[in-house]
């Protein structure tokens, strides 16, 4: 099967019956997401599937076709953090860090449709993922970081 | 967190990202049945499956192990029982997952099914068909302990109240299932583990593999929580390393949630029967506790557990008379372990609910009650614990006043209320599990000629910030940049022994480890530099990094410079330091004394602000306020994520969390039916950190990871007696327990107001 993966076409071999979260796991080593539950009750595999954050963990890496799917590892290195990444450092919205990964994806869908959230809608962006380190406060501090900024990095004017 | 780089971007390794080349998948077959003896076990079968390289079964490796040297109960597979559903009956290494599922589908075991023993209130009075052999009654372990003159006490309160508390089991449910990789090669063993405890499970390892220590090497990689489920040598760790013992290759071995689930070694249910007398200024006269703990099927940790609820149930307040019975009952489910704020957490809830009850019964205010109890240290609480700092009273004042508890305390509309109650636990334990006297932590700090500094220790950073803190700690004391300290962790090739990251001990201990060692080392850069100046070493000072002579600024130099100073001296820079509690915090000598002294307490306390929805019973907890008396906060933001953490975890028990059996199975072992809050279910929790700088803590800390935990349990059910005057005495406080509270009280006013009104 051919898959679109953080913007390079990867040809890959597997069962039928692989999902795409062993498939990144496993056969590309993108060992970035995670799995927490394999029953899609966690949130700890989320990737972007054209933007939008999906369990990976029940997706049949086989039906993905041509979408463009988006993990962690592209999102920013150590070296060039994204803001979200620079966020969860600075305001401690990674303990473990299992469940980051996961987090920040979700986050980071939330901002792309919605760059000023209160902190209810934070709240509910996040919703699907599991944290069992931080009691969520410091993950919406440092999501609320992210979006200062995102709108310190904007060009006058507020054009993107 | 000096890792949050790596776990922001996926570039941190956890064990189950690991692979080497030519690493086989472990299987492990779990036993269907609670109790059996097992007659047979045919792998021949499973060994003709395409893929399966290696299969073992529990006598092939039959040294008993357990965390606790009174508890070497269990072996890495079961020989000649089956304890519990999903104890471990066989293990198969294979090239491929697949492989592995159909080979254990093809093992076939003889059972003899044994009726089981679910309930701890009937299996404790077992007449036989006990679990273990060597255990009558099925009773692991019995304390029982008086302090002071309980009946006096009870006589001499102006009220004496009696109450049955129950809590049922939870998990800590850490994000990253447990998970193991083993690589047995040339006669020796190397493991990735996700543990919290590389050296037991070293020890453990040897023992069971039959090797060496030296022939043994424990690594531990990012681990993604422990909260306790890390915190002893778990069944996943020793297997993987037989199967590849056996096979002569890597295999790694990861759970399920449900095997997570399934393993537990979590927090055991406990039936409580607590007795508190109070006198009509506030002041408890005595205090007694009748506990059964349910601990499943096997030793772990079990009895240190059930001194965990009896030595701290009188001693976070000033209290006399304290009696104690304790049971720890053997059932036939898995072994309870330990889980954050271990015995002390559902002591407390009983603790602080029964003395609201009281407080209530009485007229007093629940703050004002506490405020009437409080030790004066530095003192001995009547078991022999020693308090030397003490920061309770300014937690209380802190959410009193923050929370506007005076304007709210029996003053809000029917459906809404507060509630408060106060918690401790240990700056890890002041005596070792392991009988030594060897520290607890040893660390040793190597420095080079151009000023870099290296730490080398053997704590377990599972996301608490234990490296970070290590860091800021010596960086610190030797007036260093941060960035130019590095710190090497967890590998018991190259790091000396840290004993855990278990009751809260590693900033504590490892924190006065790393100061030893720091001033060592400025003991070896004095005498260098003294030696080059010909002056005395006590002529010397070191400010901001640079060593010189006192009152001559002409003589001094720079950090860097005062190293490769001491390294031409000594030929090299090292130094160790070490921490051992002292003696005088280690506590009593009457049986099970040995759990519970600390070197130092943290205290919490809490308000929470509920609203209680009277039609469904429904409980949302508005806010919580939460002052944590941490001694001193080396990193403000790590301290103030565990307290709100901490905080979270407890709500999650008091409100939905239990592990639910059915006959001898568990039925919610998985995150759509075991109820882990989402942000959706978490409230706002306002952290405060309170500073009473402990003595002996490094810098003056103590712990901050658990110790905030058991307040907010009781705090909330106090909250939903001022709400809808219900007392609820058993967690999780549920819609359904609430409103058929509701409904019955209902009923008792009815009834006493001569019936009559609709229904």
């Amino acid at each position: 099967m051919n898959l679109q993966i953080n913007g390079q076409k990867q040809k890959i071999e597997a069962a039928p019956s692989a999902t795409l979260l062993e498939v990144l796991r496993e056969e590309l080593r993108l060992t970035g997401t995670k799995c927490g539950c394999d029953d899609a009750s966690c949130g700890a595999c989320t990737v972007l599937v054209d933007g939008k954050p999906m369990l990976s963990c029940i997706m049949l890496a086989g039906s993905c076709g041509d979408a463009e799917i988006t993990t962690i590892e592209a999102i920013g290195t150590p070296e060039e953090l994204h803001p979200l990444q620079e966020g969860f450092g600075a305001e401690g919205g990674a303990q473990c860090g299992f469940c980051t990964p996961g987090m920040i994806l979700s986050a980071k869908a939330l901002l792309d449709r919605n760059p000023d959230p209160s902190r209810e809608e934070i709240r509910v962006g996040l919703s699907g993922n599991l944290c069992r380190c931080t009691g969520y406060e410091q993950i919406y501090e440092s999501v609320t970081y992210a979006v200062k900024r995102m709108r310190q990095a904007e060009p006058a004017g507020g054009v993107k | 967190m000096i890792d949050a780089p790596f776990k922001t971007t996926g570039r941190g390794i956890y064990t189950d990202d690991m692979t080497l080349p030519g690493t086989l998948v472990g299987k492990i077959l779990h036993s269907p049945h609670a109790h059996a003896r097992i007659r047979s076990i045919d792998t021949s079968q499973a060994e003709k499956v395409p893929g399966v390289v290696a299969i073992v079964i529990g006598k092939e490796f039959p040294n008993s192990y357990g965390v606790l040297p009174i508890g070497h109960d269990e072996n890495a597979l079961c020989i000649s029982k089956a304890r519990y559903v999903g104890d471990n009956i066989a293990a198969v290494a294979a090239e491929t997952e697949q492989a592995a599922r159909e080979a254990l589908k093809k093992i076939v075991v003889d059972y003899e099914v044994l009726p089981a023993w679910m309930d701890s209130e009937i299996s404790m009075f077992a007449p036989d068909n006990w679990i273990h052999d060597q255990r009558p009654n099925n009773i692991e372990k019995e304390y029982h302990h008086e302090f002071g003159d309980v009946e006096a006490g009870f006589a001499s309160a102006d009220l004496v109240r009696e109450q049955r508390f129950v809590c049922p089991p939870v998990n800590h449910a850490a994000m990253e299932p447990n998970s193991t990789l083993a690589d047995f090669k040339d006669g020796k063993m190397t493991v990735w583990s996700s543990t919290q405890v590389p050296y037991y499970l070293h020890r453990t390892l040897s023992n069971v593999l039959e090797l060496p220590m030296e022939q043994v090497r424990v690594i531990k990689p990012l681990v993604g929580g422990g909260f306790g489920a890390k915190s002893e040598p778990i069944p996943i760790e020793i297997i993987a390393a037989c199967l590849s013992m056996r096979s002569a290759r890597p295999v790694k071995v990861t759970y399920t949630r449900e095997e997570v689930f399934l393993i537990h070694r979590g927090r055991p249910q406990q039936i409580i029967e607590m007795k508190m007398g109070l006198n009509r200024i506030g002041k408890i006269t005595a205090i007694s506790a009748r506990i059964i703990q349910d601990g499943g099927a096997y030793c772990g940790f079990g009895p240190v557990t059930l001194l965990y609820s009896g030595q701290l149930i009188g001693a976070l307040y000033d209290i006399r008379n304290v009696k104690f019975d304790g049971y720890r009952v053997l059932t036939n489910k898995p072994a309870c372990g330990a889980m954050r704020g271990h015995g002390t957490v559902n002591t407390r809830f009983a603790f602080e609910s029964l003395l609201d009850m009281l407080a209530a019964e009485l007229g007093l205010d629940p703050v004002g009650v506490r405020r009437a109890n409080l030790l004066q240290p530095p003192c001995m609480t009547v078991n022999q614990l020693r308090v030397l700092s003490y920061g309770l009273p300014e937690c209380l004042d802190i959410v009193e006043k923050e929370s506007g508890w005076k304007q709210k305390h029996g003053k809000l509309p029917y459906g809404k209320g507060v509630g408060m109650a106060a918690s401790h636990y240990v700056s890890g334990a002041a005596n070792p599990i392991v009988r030594s006297k060897m520290p607890h932590t040893t660390i040793k700090i190597s420095a080079e000629k151009d000023g870099k500094v290296t730490i080398y220790s053997g704590t377990s950073e599972i996301g608490q910030g234990s490296d970070t803190v290590q860091k800021q700690i010596v960086a610190d004391d030797l007036q260093m940049p941060f960035d130019d300290v590095a710190i090497i962790v967890a590998d018991t090739e190259r790091t000396p022994i840290d004993l855990g990251s278990y009751s809260s001990r590693v900033t504590f201990m490892a924190g006065n480890a790393c100061l030893d060692a720091t001033r060592n080392l400025r003991g070896q850069l004095f005498e260098a530099a003294a030696a080059l100046w010909g002056v005395e070493p006590s002529q010397l000072e070191m400010v901001a990094g640079a060593v010189g002579v006192k009152g001559d600024s002409k003589r001094t130099m720079p950090f860097a410079a005062a190293c490769a100073c001491a390294v031409t001296h000594f030929g090299a820079l090292v130094s160790f330091g070490t921490y051992t509690p002292p003696e005088d915090a280690r506590g009593g000598k009457f049986k099970g004394a040995g759990v519970g002294p600390s070197p130092a307490y943290s205290y919490s306390a809490q308000v929470v602000e509920v609203d209680v929805d009277p039609e469904t019973g429904e409980v949302k907890v508005g806010k919580i306020w939460a002052a944590h008396d941490c001694g001193k906060a080396l990193n403000p933001l790590t301290v103030e994520g565990q307290i709100i953490g901490s905080v979270w975890m407890g709500l999650g028990q008091a409100l939905t969390e239990e592990m639910i059996w059915r006959n001898d199975k568990l039925i919610n072992a998985n995150f759509l039916e075991y109820k882990s809050p989402s942000s959706l279910d978490s409230p706002e929790i306002i952290p405060y950190i309170v500073e009473s700088n402990d003595p002996e803590g490094p810098m003056g800390a103590k712990e901050a990871g658990e110790g905030s935990l058991a307040a907010v349990i009781p705090a909330i059910a106090n909250a939903v007696y001022d709400a809808v005057g219900v007392r609820i005495t058993s967690t999780p406080i549920t819609p359904e327990k609430v409103l058929a509270a509701i409904k019955e009280k209902h009923a008792r006013e009815r009834g006493k107001n001569g019936g009559g009104g609709a229904a």
